[in-house]
């Protein structure tokens, strides 16, 4: 099975994908009791303004027609107009998400960073100093609460002593890169603005900081349980006994065996950094996806939660797929077998 | 005991470890003494658990270090003791001076890696050679071991090879960087009858045009009896008898020995049904007192209660028996 036939198939498959969450979540959001046209044309709106907003929105047609209509729009690209912001969802989701996936990817970026060689040198001197405080730090990170530890480490960086930037994306005054890609850290270097660069880093820290914490005990004790299996290995037992030196054993052989079953659980938990995200932007005043779709939900802005769960779904496949796709790098057999 | 002349390349001289588990300690040795010289082939033989391999991989110190504790006598492996070496030389040890080949061909090669970068490794990590000849060289040891395109086998990745396959690998692995000595730790027993006999005349063949020592480790007698110039036989973490192959197989000394000779097709006399042996290993957490085998033994008697000592019985032959020691004295 090569690279690209899998990519193919599993691209045919994620139009079913996205067909069955459409259809899901298009039935929710009619049976939700609620009536979005009140929201808009507000309490005191007489019955002939309110027929007037349910025939603009369309909500007036059959249920049957509506969808027909919806899964027409989707087909086009198009995810609708939001009620609140009276603006295309596609353009606000395109607006907002950059953000978040910036936040998320710099969180996942880090826990990996830290909870893939915590975890090694845990298995490496298991039960000695470093293991133990490691289990201290994964069993902090999994049981702390986001809220709790992201105003914990606002108040601890950036009201007591004062280092770190406790909100936003970038320095007030310092004007944001001109948008390629949504990315700022991106951007700003595609444009040269180094300034613009270090602000947005300055400001990332304690949010990826916080969101990571979670994920990153969870990381550690996966790879540290998977590389005490791949140490007990008889091919580990052979590098060692042809005299190979230890890290040649640890990175070359232990370490790559023992990424392949933490591979499913980094997908994971990406997926659980993009939700933890809603919370961590809250906090820190991001300006990301978390905060648009609350706001959604609270008006009954049901275009905007369906377009979101439809990206988000979307987004779901799409890191499944890389997770399978990373498999077939890290493992011949996946890749020669399929 | 004469012996073939020749350095001594591992000299292991009553030698007891244990294991240490939350149940106690487990004796797995009690005063192993061995030795092996340049160039010769040596047989290590026992039921499981006798501590054939146990003895082979404390000299090699790749035993897991939380547990097993050396609690006397000593292991000289090239002139050093392995357990004083740094991690380090011990390294240099390991691969260049001594190799092993293991029991488990399947799982002995990394599965993430093809067959020719692992051998390259080996010989690079030891020898100084580009990668080029590094790659020709394991083409030419894979050659060795009768593989015929040794190109597509190093492009490979080890689920790709049969087991006999991989151990011919794993073969051409040890002999890579010419150690003087490799420890062949059951190595044809996870493998198809029909490959062993390849398989150990590989080895023999290669060890004696490069005149490398052997250490072959088998709970079966009859493949040992082929390979080896001498035997050891061990019983429960004692040597229970030592000697050249021709004389033990001639006139074994030990009943253990004795019945391990009975229980072979090829060896023991013809139409007659085959043997085993009663009972067990005992238990290595509580063993009892005196002679170890005492309670599967046909010819024990009340001397047995006291472990006998690994006693001359002729010019080649050392026994660890009460009634041989007996009769030598009778005789």
């Amino acid at each position: 099975m090569s690279l690209i036939s899998t990519i193919l198939r599993r691209l045919v498959l994620l139009v079913f994908v996205v067909a069955g969450v459409a259809v899901i979540t298009f039935t929710i959001s009619h049976l939700i009791p609620g009536d979005p046209a009140q929201l808009i044309a507000g309490d005191k709106a007489s019955a002939e303004t309110l027929a007037h907003v349910r025939q603009e929105l369309g909500l007036d047609k059959p249920v049957t027609q509506q969808f027909v209509i919806y899964v027409k729009q989707l087909l086009s690209g198009d995810l609708g107009q939001s009620l609140r912001t009276r603006r295309p969802v596609a353009g606000d989701i395109a607006l907002f998400l950059p953000a978040t996936l910036e936040l998320g990817i710099a969180a996942l970026v880090t826990a990996i960073m830290i909870g893939v060689p915590l975890g090694v040198l845990s298995a490496i001197y298991k039960d000695g100093p470093v293991d133990q405080a490691a289990r201290v730090v994964s069993v902090a990170g999994i049981s702390m609460p986001v809220f709790w530890f992201g105003l914990a480490l606002i108040l601890l960086f950036y009201v007591k002593i004062p280092i770190l930037p406790g909100s936003g994306r970038i320095t007030l005054g310092i004007a944001a890169p001109p948008r390629i890609t949504g990315f700022f850290l991106v951007d700003s270097l595609v444009a040269g603005d180094l300034k613009a660069f270090w602000s947005s880093l300055y400001h990332l820290i304690l949010p990826a900081f916080v969101l990571a914490f979670a994920n990153l005990g969870i990381i550690t004790r996966q790879i540290r349980a998977s590389m005490l299996d791949v140490l007990q290995e008889d091919y580990v037992r052979t590098a060692r006994a042809n005299g190979l030196s230890r890290s040649a054993v640890i990175l070359r052989h232990a370490l790559p065996n023992a990424l392949i079953p933490s591979v499913t659980l980094l997908g994971l938990a990406f997926g659980d950094l993009l939700y933890g995200a809603v919370l961590t932007e809250t906090i820190f005043a991001w300006p990301g996806m978390g905060s648009y779709v609350v706001s959604s939900i609270q008006t009954l802005d049901f275009p905007a939660i369906m377009g979101f769960t439809i990206v988000a779904s979307l987004g779901y496949v799409l890191i499944n797929l890389a997770v399978d796709l990373t498999y077939m790098v890290l493992d011949p057999q996946i890749r020669e077998l399929g | 005991m004469t012996e073939p002349s020749g350095d001594v390349l591992l000299e292991i001289s009553d030698l007891s470890l244990e294991f240490r588990t939350y149940r106690g300690p487990i004796k797995a040795l009690n005063g192993v003494s061995l030795n092996v010289r340049a160039g010769e082939i040596v047989g290590i033989v026992g039921e499981s658990g006798c501590g054939k391999s146990v003895t082979m991989m404390a000299a090699t110190r790749l035993l897991p270090k939380g547990s097993a504790h050396i609690t006397g006598g000593g292991i000289r492996l090239f002139g050093n003791d392995p357990m004083t070496l740094s991690e380090r030389e011990l390294q240099h040890v390991r691969g260049r001076l001594v190799s092993t080949i293991f029991q488990e061909p399947m799982n002995a090669l990394n599965p993430t890696r093809r067959i020719g970068e692992q051998i390259v490794e080996v010989i690079r990590r030891h020898q100084r050679l580009d990668k080029a000849a590094a790659t020709s060289k394991a083409s030419g040891l894979l050659r060795d071991m009768l593989i015929s395109e040794p190109e597509r086998i190093m492009q490979a990745y080890p689920f790709e090879l049969s087991g006999g396959m991989r151990q011919r690998v794993l073969i051409a692995m040890a002999f890579s960087c010419e150690p003087k000595l490799i420890i062949a730790d059951e190595p044809t027993t996870a493998l198809d009858v029909t490959v062993q006999a390849l398989i150990l005349g590989l080895i023999k063949h290669k060890a004696m045009s490069t005149g490398t020592a052997v250490v072959f480790i088998s709970h079966d007698m009859a493949v040992v009896s082929q390979l080896c110039d001498r035997l050891y036989v061990l019983y429960a973490g004692r040597v229970a008898e030592a000697g050249t192959t021709e004389s033990v197989l001639a006139a074994p000394a030990h009943p253990y020995t004795r019945a391990l000779i009975r229980c072979l097709p090829g060896l023991a006399p013809p139409k007659q049904p085959l043997e085993q042996i009663p009972g067990t290993l005992p238990d290595l957490l509580d063993p009892p007192a005196g002679c170890l085998f005492r309670a599967r033994c046909r010819e024990a008697n009340d001397r047995c209660v006291s472990v006998p000592p690994l006693a001359a019985m002729e010019p080649a032959r050392r026994a660890a028996c009460w009634r041989r020691i007996e009769e030598t004295q009778a005789a």
